[in-house]
C-alpha cells in the first residue's frame, strides 16, 4: 500500500501554504454541492438520530447526579429552590453539550475514523477518485455538516432529558415541589444559556467529525493502522471539545 | 496512447521508480511484469494520478497528466478505467450500486444507468449478482465486479492490478478471457503481474520492471527468447541461489 496523493505534503510546502492549500480543497470540496448533498440526510441520520439513545442514557444519570448533588451542598445554607437553577443552567451551559460531546466522539469520531480508514487502506478511497469522486465532497463533507448540524440537537435533547431527569429526582427525592424546582429554574434563566450550549455542540460535532475524517484517510498499513487512527481520533475529538469549550467560555462569557 | 515519461517516484528514503519510461500503444494489452515490490502499482497509479511522481511525466492522449486541473482530470478519470488488487469494491454498496456510482456522476439519466449495469454484468457473466453485497462474493467474482465497473463507463484504457493474484487457476483463466474480451471490444489494457501465465496469455506486449525501470519490452515470444539473464531468471521462476547452512549439531549432556 502507497501513500496517496492527498494525504502527502509537498516536500518544502512551508506551514501557511499547506493551510491554504487545505483551505483551498475544502472550499472546493464544499462547492461540490451535487455530490455531499444526497449523502448529507444519510449521514445526519447515523451520526446524529442515532446517537440519540446514549445521550438520553447520560443525560438522565447527570440530571439524577446534579440534583443530589445540588441539595447536598445547599442544605442549611442555601434555599433548596436553588436545585432547579443549578440544574438547568449547569445542564444547558456545560454538563449538557460536553458530556454528549464526549459521548458522542467516542462513538461519531471513532465511528468515521474506523470506516473512512477501512475505505483507505482497502483503496475504495483510491477507487472513488478513479470514479471521478472528490475525496472531501463524497466523505469529508457530509460527515463534518451532519455533525456540525446534528450535535446541537442531540445536545437540546440531552438538556430537556437531564432538567427534566433532575425534576423528577427533585420532587421524589428531595422534597421539593414541581413549583419551587420551577421558581429556581426559570430564576437565573436566560436566553443565552441555551445557545450558549447549542453553539458550543455546533463547533463540538464540527471538530469531532473532521478529527475522525481527518485520522481515517491518513490511515496507512492494516488493521493495525485503523485501530491507530480510531484510538487517536477519539482522543483528538475530546481535546478539541476541552479546548473548545474553553474558547467558547473566554469568547461569549 | 500513453506514455510514461522518465517518472522517478520515491516514498521517504526508498527509491521504487528510477527513470521508467514507456509507451502503451492503443489497442493492445501491455503487461508489465517484475518482482512485488518493484513499482508496479506505483506505476498504475501514477498514471491517473493517484500519486504524483518526483520527476517525469504522464501522457495520456498527450496531454500531460500533471498538468491537468480538476475538471480535466476528472475528464481523464471518466476515459481510464481500473480495476484494483482487491477489487476495492464499496462494501455498504450491491453490486449494481457500485457499477452505477461511476455513471451517477457522468450524469446518466436512469434508464442508461440500468442499461449500462446490465451490460456490463453480461461482459463479465455476473447477471443476476446485481443486488448481492461484496461480503457474498468470492474472490474472482469481485474482480470481475470490479472489471464491470470499470467497463461501465466505456473507458478508453484500462488499467488491470495484478488481476490474477490470489485466485485459482480456473478463474485466474477467466480473468485473463474477460481482459481479452474487454481489449477485444476496443479498450486498450496495461495490466501489472508477476503471474507469467497470465502475462504471456493476455500481453501483446510484455514489458520487464527491474530495479525501477524497463528492463526490456517485447512481444511474449521476444521475452521468452531472451537472452538477458534478469529477465530469464524471472519469467522461469528461479530463485536467487540460497545456501542453507546445515543445522548445527548439539552434542548431548
Amino acid at each position: 500500500m502507497t501513500p496517496s496523493a492527498a494525504s502527502r505534503v509537498p516536500p518544502g510546502e512551508g506551514f501557511i501554504a499547506h493551510v491554504g492549500r487545505r483551505s483551498l480543497e475544502a472550499g472546493r470540496a464544499l462547492s461540490d454541492v451535487g455530490t455531499w448533498t444526497p449523502l448529507l440526510a444519510i449521514q445526519m441520520r447515523r451520526l446524529g438520530v442515532d446517537s440519540v439513545p446514549i445521550a438520553i442514557f447520560i443525560a438522565v444519570f447527570t440530571g439524577i447526579v446534579l440534583s443530589l448533588l445540588s441539595s447536598y451542598i445547599f442544605t442549611g445554607a442555601v434555599p433548596m429552590y436553588f436545585v432547579g437553577a443549578l440544574v438547568g443552567k449547569t445542564v444547558m451551559m456545560e454538563l449538557g453539550p460536553v458530556l454528549t460531546g464526549m459521548a458522542l466522539a467516542g462513538r461519531v469520531g471513532a465511528s468515521i475514523a474506523a470506516e473512512l480508514g477501512t475505505m483507505k487502506v482497502s483503496e475504495q478511497v483510491d477507487a472513488l477518485e478513479t470514479l471521478a469522486y472528490d475525496r472531501y465532497s463524497y466523505l469529508v463533507v457530509p460527515r463534518v455538516l451532519a455533525a456540525t448540524l446534528m450535535f446541537p440537537v442531540v445536545t437540546a435533547f440531552a438538556v430537556a432529558i437531564g432538567v427534566g431527569s433532575g425534576w423528577i429526582t427533585a420532587i421524589n427525592l428531595l422534597d421539593l415541589s414541581t413549583a419551587e424546582f420551577l421558581k429556581g429554574l426559570k430564576q437565573f434563566y436566560q436566553f443565552k444559556d441555551v445557545w450558549f450550549g447549542l453553539v458550543k455542540s455546533a463547533s463540538f460535532g464540527f471538530a469531532v467529525a473532521l478529527m475522525g475524517c481527518m485520522r481515517g484517510l491518513a490511515t496507512e498499513g492494516g488493521a493495525q493502522g485503523v485501530g491507530q487512527s480510531t484510538t487517536s481520533a477519539v482522543v483528538l475529538g475530546c481535546e478539541a471539545i476541552l479546548v473548545l469549550d474553553a474558547f467558547w467560555a473566554l469568547v461569549l462569557l | 496512447m500513453i506514455v510514461l515519461d522518465n517518472l522517478t517516484k520515491s516514498f521517504g528514503s526508498s527509491s521504487i521508480l528510477k527513470g521508467l519510461s514507456l509507451e502503451v500503444p492503443d489497442g493492445q494489452n501491455t503487461v508489465i511484469i517484475g518482482p512485488s515490490g518493484s513499482g508496479k502499482s506505483v506505476t498504475l497509479k501514477l498514471i491517473v494520478r493517484l500519486l504524483e511522481p518526483d520527476a517525469g511525466c504522464v501522457k495520456v492522449d498527450g496531454h500531460d497528466v500533471g498538468e491537468m486541473d480538476r475538471d480535466e482530470l476528472a475528464t481523464l478519470r471518466g476515459r481510464v478505467g481500473y480495476v484494483f488488487q482487491f477489487a476495492a469494491l464499496f462494501d455498504s454498496m450491491t453490486v449494481a450500486q457500485n457499477i452505477r456510482l461511476g455513471l451517477v456522476r457522468r450524469g446518466y439519466d436512469e434508464s442508461a444507468i440500468r442499461e449500462r449495469v446490465e451490460e456490463s454484468l453480461e461482459v463479465v457473466e455476473l447477471l443476476g449478482s446485481e443486488d448481492k453485497l461484496p461480503a457474498e462474493l468470492s474472490g474472482g467474482m469481485r474482480k470481475r465486479v470490479g472489471i464491470a465497473r470499470a467497463i461501465a463507463l466505456k473507458p478508453r484504457y484500462i488499467l488491470y492490478d495484478e488481476p490474477t493474484t490470489g485466485l485459482d487457476p480456473v478463474t485466474a483463466a477467466v480473468m485473463d478471457q474477460l481482459m481479452m474480451r474487454t481489449r477485444d471490444l476496443g479498450v486498450t489494457g496495461l495490466v501489472v503481474t508477476h503471474d507469467m501465465r497470465s502475462a504471456f496469455s493476455v500481453g501483446d506486449r510484455l514489458a520487464m520492471l527491474h530495479e525501477g525501470s524497463i528492463r526490456q519490452v517485447g512481444s511474449a515470444r521476444e521475452m521468452q527468447a531472451s537472452h538477458d539473464p534478469v529477465v530469464r531468471q524471472f519469467i522461469e521462476g528461479r530463485p536467487e541461489r540460497v545456501v542453507l547452512e546445515p543445522p548445527v549439531r548439539r552434542s548431548a549432556g
